[in-house]
């Protein structure tokens, strides 16, 4: 073992975040933007229909808050995971084996308080496990081993028929009904998915500022120098996998409660580089960013096919328009949609400060 | 004063022209797979559709029927997501929905959440569909999957002389249900079936499944569909395989027998059933291969339609014609439209066409041997019709209703 593995977890240790006592506050807080989208956010079902409510925003926040957890361990730990749907997908199986559904010889019919925080524990520990193995890696290897976690999950819930149903998964789903409210109503649903996410988008942001947070930046920048202060440089990275897992495993469940079934098409490989794809379109710089991404990758999802045979296109072909807005977003813009908006906005700042002032370099 | 009647009149009218819209046209929505492995088969039961549409028109008495099409990608995922969309974005009263099996359990599960709109199953044939705890609001015009094989194993049996054969299919609800059929007539007839391997749904590599095939079986039964059943017959032929071949109803169909390339030549000879055959010389069968052929051209289409085409048609003609009989009236919650539907005889094609009490088609089924027309074209032609197939395929309830739900294991080689 190495001297990296020695060294004691010092989460805690004040001198963690003294060289860095300027960090900034709630930014939010005072930024006009993030109040409008807030204020959007909240009053959204009285603006859109069923459709755009739960397809387009839930489905988005959804989407938004696995791919955060990604950018959670991307962004500050540098560790690109692809196996975040997977634990997604994790928690909604577990969600529908220890609750009801229609596949009464699988489903345990659990009460849905207490199959959730079932779910959410065995999803964590699973991504927990999986970050453990992981974390032993850098770069190219860690995506390989995640991948390789996510492809044999999805071959595995394909063939296996005593707990995941193979391929024809697990269907009806039972949603929660309490304080004679059924939360899988349109509006109830979509608040209780904004409620989520904002938690997450929160818990993610004031982890980024505290000192365990502060810590994994600096893990992800120089490792070895961390090592050297004496923090434990696995600890840290195994502890940011279960967070995120946590995470993970909150937006899958809202997933299994959205589309009261889930099977083995919600993991496959594919539907885990979308995670990725989210993410790296949205930018993953900041926690909005996966957000940013969701929503464009749902807009583009839902009506490529509508809007190709709008103009009079073959429709067959929406995937390649899908393929098209991803490449022209990377293709400009190597850190998403926020780079792209915080480039304008310096680009601007600087047309105001020089006049005359020359464009980026392009 | 003038003014303002003039504006309210214009109001007016724009509001009697929207109420007027909306009586006019009534809205439906498809869903094909056009994505993923069994793209050329949602393909074609698009055509199937369209041709429907060129023979029957769109209209309903004063009403004209508008379609909406969502793809899939034969997951169940995907088809309740596009469901969704055809029925919160896009308002569509009707449902002609899905394609594939496992697509059909879950879209006929969501059917239940939506019991004011009508679903009618577009191709799908999986058996739990609609023998398992049914929606009251899904009608399918199709026979399943072991109706479809009803009548081969028993071919197989009697006039090929077959005594063991091996199973090789795709790991899911509708492969088992053609497996389910194939088994209760091969074994209860006294055939053995030795060995059943279950390959996942878009397996590219099928090296070791070909491998692990016996060699002591006088014939192999594929069922398989779409790229899976191309990638295996390539790489099939590759490996030297020589065996005699059975196969099922999207095996041994047109998405397959005009596949480019040679590998396909490996099928002369198979003997397969399926719910209709290319060559049948009955009339209506040969004025829809005509009309199919002739609302598109050589080079998008197939020589002759697909089963996928067939069931498209099929279902689409069953909408149309309740909807005329109903005339276009969808009042209380559709409920004259679903009874039209569940009386409903169709003239299908493939044959005459009635439901059963769970909404289930009782149809023909023909067994079938394919054969090269000396062009290179290959076609299947029939050896034997077999009218009436019902979803217990013969049996009694009670006795059917003791073997199980097809899966991998079930049912047992034996005679029940």
């Amino acid at each position: 073992m190495s001297v990296t593995h020695d060294a004691r977890v010092q989460v805690h240790r004040p001198a963690a975040t003294a060289p860095r006592p300027a960090v900034r506050g709630w930014p939010e807080f005072n930024n006009p933007a993030a109040w409008i989208v807030a204020i959007i956010l909240l009053i959204m079902p009285a603006i859109a229909n069923g459709f755009f409510l739960i397809e387009i925003f839930a489905t988005t926040l959804i989407l938004g808050t696995i791919a955060l957890s990604l950018m959670f361990l991307a962004g500050y730990g540098g560790m690109v995971s692809l196996m975040q749907l997977t634990i997604a997908g994790f928690a909604a199986y577990m969600v529908a084996v220890f609750g009801t559904s229609d596949n009464a010889n699988i489903s345990l019919g659990w009460p849905w308080w207490l199959a959730v925080p079932m779910a959410l524990a065995l999803a964590t520990a699973f991504g927990t496990l999986g970050g453990a193995l992981a974390v032993r890696t850098e770069g190219i290897y860690t995506i390989m081993i995640t991948l390789a976690i996510g492809a044999a999950f999805y071959y595995f819930t394909n063939q296996n028929w005593a707990i995941f149903n193979g391929h024809t998964g697990i269907n009806n789903v039972a949603t929660p009904h309490f304080w004679g409210v059924n939360w899988r109503w349109d509006i109830p649903f979509y608040y209780v998915v904004l409620a989520v996410a904002a938690l997450c988008y929160f818990a993610v942001d004031y982890i980024s500022r505290a000192p365990f947070g502060l810590a994994l930046q600096g893990v992800r920048d120089n490792p070895r120098r961390m090592a050297a202060l004496g923090f434990n440089v696995n600890a840290h990275r195994v502890a940011a996998y279960a967070i995120a897992s946590f995470i993970a495993g909150l937006a899958g469940v809202l997933q299994v409660w959205n589309y009261r079934q889930i099977s083995p098409g919600s993991v496959s490989v594919g539907a885990c580089i979308d995670i990725l794809i989210i993410a790296i379109v949205g930018g993953i710089t900041r926690p909005i960013g996966p957000y940013i991404g969701a929503l464009v990758f749902v807009l583009l999802r839902t009506f490529a096919l509508d809007f190709l045979v709008k103009i009079g296109l073959d429709g067959n072909r929406f995937r390649l328009l899908i393929g098209l807005g991803f490449l022209a977003i990377v293709f400009w813009s190597s850190d998403g949609v926020i780079g792209l908006w915080q480039r304008w906005r310096a680009s601007q700042r600087r047309e105001t400060n020089r006049p005359g002032g020359g464009r980026g370099h392009g | 004063m003038l003014k303002c009647s003039v504006g309210l009149l214009a109001l007016s009218s724009l509001f009697l022209s929207g109420a007027a819209m909306a009586q006019d046209k009534i809205k439906v929505g498809v869903t094909a797979t056009l994505e993923g492995t069994y793209t050329v088969l949602g393909e074609d039961g698009i055509r199937g559709h369209q041709t429907a549409l060129n023979v029957l028109g769109k209209k309903i008495g004063d009403k004209e029927l508008e379609f909406i099409i969502a793809s899939t990608d034969a997951t169940p995922d995907s088809a309740v997501r596009a469901v969704r969309k055809l029925i919160e974005q896009d308002k569509v009263q009707i449902l002609l929905s899905p394609l594939s099996g496992d697509e059909g359990i879950a879209v006929k599960n969501f059917a239940k959440t939506h019991p004011e709109l009508t679903f009618i199953n577009a191709a799908s044939g999986a058996q739990e569909t609609t023998y398992v705890d049914p929606a009251p609001n899904f009608f399918r015009f199709n026979m399943d999957g072991a109706q479809w094989q009803v009548g081969l194993g028993k071919y197989a049996y009697d006039e090929k002389k077959y005594r063991k054969i091996a199973t090789v299919g795709e790991d899911y609800s509708f492969i088992y249900t053609q497996v389910f059929g194939l088994a209760l007539e091969f074994c209860g007839a006294g055939g053995q079936i030795t060995n059943r391997q279950w390959v996942p749904l878009g397996t590219k590599d099928f090296a070791s499944v070909i491998a692990a095939l016996p060699d002591d079986v006088d014939a192999i039964y594929l069922g398989l569909g779409g790229a899976d059943a191309v990638n295996f017959l390539n790489q099939y032929q590759q490996a030297g395989g020589k065996a005699h071949l059975m196969g099922g109803s999207i095996m041994i169909d047109q998405t397959i027998l005009s596949s480019k390339g040679n590998a396909k030549n490996a099928l002369i000879g198979t003997l397969a059933a399926s719910g209709q055959a290319d060559t049948w010389e009955d009339k209506g069968w040969q004025k829809f291969v005509k009309d199919y052929q002739d609302a598109f051209p050589p080079n998008k289409r197939f020589p002759s339609p697909s089963l996928l085409a067939t069931n498209y048609y099929g279902s689409t003609m069953a909408l149309i014609l309740a909807l005329r009989q109903v005339n276009g009236d969808l009042s209380d919650n559709q409920s004259k439209f679903k009874a039209a539907l569940a009386k409903l005889e169709i003239d299908a094609p493939n044959g005459k066409i009635k439901l059963d009490g769970n909404r289930q088609a009782i149809g023909t089924n023909f067994v079938t041997e394919v054969v090269d027309d000396g062009k290179g074209a290959l076609f299947s032609k029939v050896v034997k019709v077999i009218p009436n197939v019902n979803q217990t395929l013969g049996y009694d309830p009670a006795v059917f209703a003791k073997i199980g739900l097809p899966s991998r294991t079930v049912p047992e080689c034996k005679k029940y």
